[in-house]
């Protein structure tokens, strides 16, 4: 019997980025309208493999995702191992709109979840024009520090064990088992270090406050799904940043936590296809 | 009975929840040392030995030693023992975020066996008499 190969093509490429070369795998499935998936912090792309195999999705868009340097098949770039990793927003917003360039995309769609759904922000706010919508997934315009980072990356505490560890309660309790833990061994395979240098951006050097106002939800339409469960990125966070945005969406999600793509993704179609069905208006 | 000895009750019951569970006992294998649960002013001291609960003892204690310590409020514990805890209260640093529990004192020991140590804490979860509205 023949093998039966799910759709998802993966492929590397060497983009410059911040000066530097850096070697991308990038993996996408479907065709239409190109649909751009941003992963969490100290995870990679595979959170988003079940909406690159519901057919209800790729019957309409090209989804594509990127493991981030430093993340899942990309490597970090030469002289990483003197280095400690941090991602910040002007790095971020590079890579992001490098892999549309590359990939030569017409105004993408563009989801992102957790720092994914951070950096929607700033992208709706500077970039608008080269996105014809925008999805922030556990999205929020800043968030408060709730615990002490350097945890994740010290010589006796195991980083990949601890990074799991912090994020499980991330996860609603109506997850089923199979994704809850599969979504937690992306955090156990980071690499040393890079859940921390992710949260640099998230922590750091990404409080929105200041841009939100900017957002012109009539160049770029906007939404931002929460889970119900998520204590990082609370409900109450998401529904502050959208009442401060014109024409920004938000939706709680019931029994999600911070990553619905890859907690429950059979609950998370349920809030997601209606967005993509009226992008699809829109776009149409 | 008021919450707080309540919450030591069912922590009471942690060998028998945990002893049996071979695959929690495992992830704790590198763990032995003690930590103190408290619940409103109901302190209970926990003996860990390579992932086996060893004992379990509701003070008030008179110098008793500990690495680390959890505490919460009485009825935070008792909601994180129900069957579906709501949101906030399903995990304990949940609850840390939500201000309803903090941890105090060396908090390595607690960092590098997080998983286990949460798991122990989360087993009298839908075992919990009175998460169950018993009197």
């Amino acid at each position: 019997m023949a093998i039966e190969f799910e759709p998802i093509t993966g492929r590397y490429a060497t983009l410059t980025l911040d000066g530097r070369a850096c070697r991308l795998f990038i993996e996408e499935a479907g065709q239409g309208i190109p649909l751009l998936c941003l992963h969490t912090a100290g995870s990679d792309s595979r959170q988003y493999r079940h909406l690159m195999t519901d057919p209800a999705v790729t019957d309409h868009f090209r989804v594509i995702a990127f493991d981030l340097p430093w993340h899942g098949k990309s490597t970090p770039p030469a002289g990483f191992h003197d280095e400690e990793y941090r991602l910040t927003t002007a790095t971020y917003t590079e890579a992001v709109l490098a892999v549309a360039d590359a990939l030569e995309l017409e105004r993408p769609a563009l989801i992102g979840c957790s720092m994914g759904g951070r950096i929607v922000l700033h992208l709706a706010a500077h970039h608008a024009d080269r996105f014809r919508a925008l999805i922030g997934v556990e999205c929020a315009d800043h968030q408060t520090s709730w615990y002490d980072t350097t945890w994740l990356h010290r010589s006796d505490v195991h980083g990949g064990e601890v990074c799991a560890a912090m994020v499980s309660g991330l996860v609603a309790p109506q997850s089923p088992e199979e994704y809850r833990w599969e979504t937690l061994w992306g955090y156990m395979q980071s690499g040393p270090g890079v859940f921390k240098g992710d949260l640099y951006f998230y922590r750091e050097d990404s409080d929105f406050r200041d841009r939100t106002p900017l957002i012109d939800t009539s160049r770029c339409p906007l939404w931002l799904l929460t889970g119900e469960y998520d204590y990082s990125c609370t409900p109450e966070d998401t529904e502050r940043t959208a009442a401060g945005i014109v024409g920004a969406e938000a939706v709680i999600m019931k029994e999600q936590g911070h990553f619905p793509m890859s907690e429950n993704p059979a609950k998370f179609r349920e809030y997601l296809l209606p967005v993509l069905e009226r992008i699809r208006a829109v776009t149409d | 009975m008021t919450m707080g000895p309540r919450v030591a009750e069912t922590l009471s019951r942690l060998p028998a929840l945990v002893n049996h569970d071979a695959p929690l006992v495992r992830r704790g294998r590198f763990f032995s040392g003690d930590f103190l649960v408290e619940a409103d002013q109901t302190p209970v001291h926990v003996r860990v030995h390579e992932g086996r609960i060893e004992a379990v003892e509701t003070g008030p204690f008179r110098m008793r030693a500990w690495r680390f310590a959890i505490r919460a409020d009485a009825s935070a514990w008792i909601r994180h023992w129900e069957p579906i805890p709501a949101p906030g209260y399903h995990d304990v640093i949940a609850m840390t975020r939500l201000g309803v529990a903090r941890l105090e004192g060396d908090l390595q020991p607690l960092m590098a066996n997080l998983r286990y140590i949460k798991e122990v804490l989360a087993a009298p979860r839908g075992h919990d008499r009175s998460a169950g509205g018993e009197a």
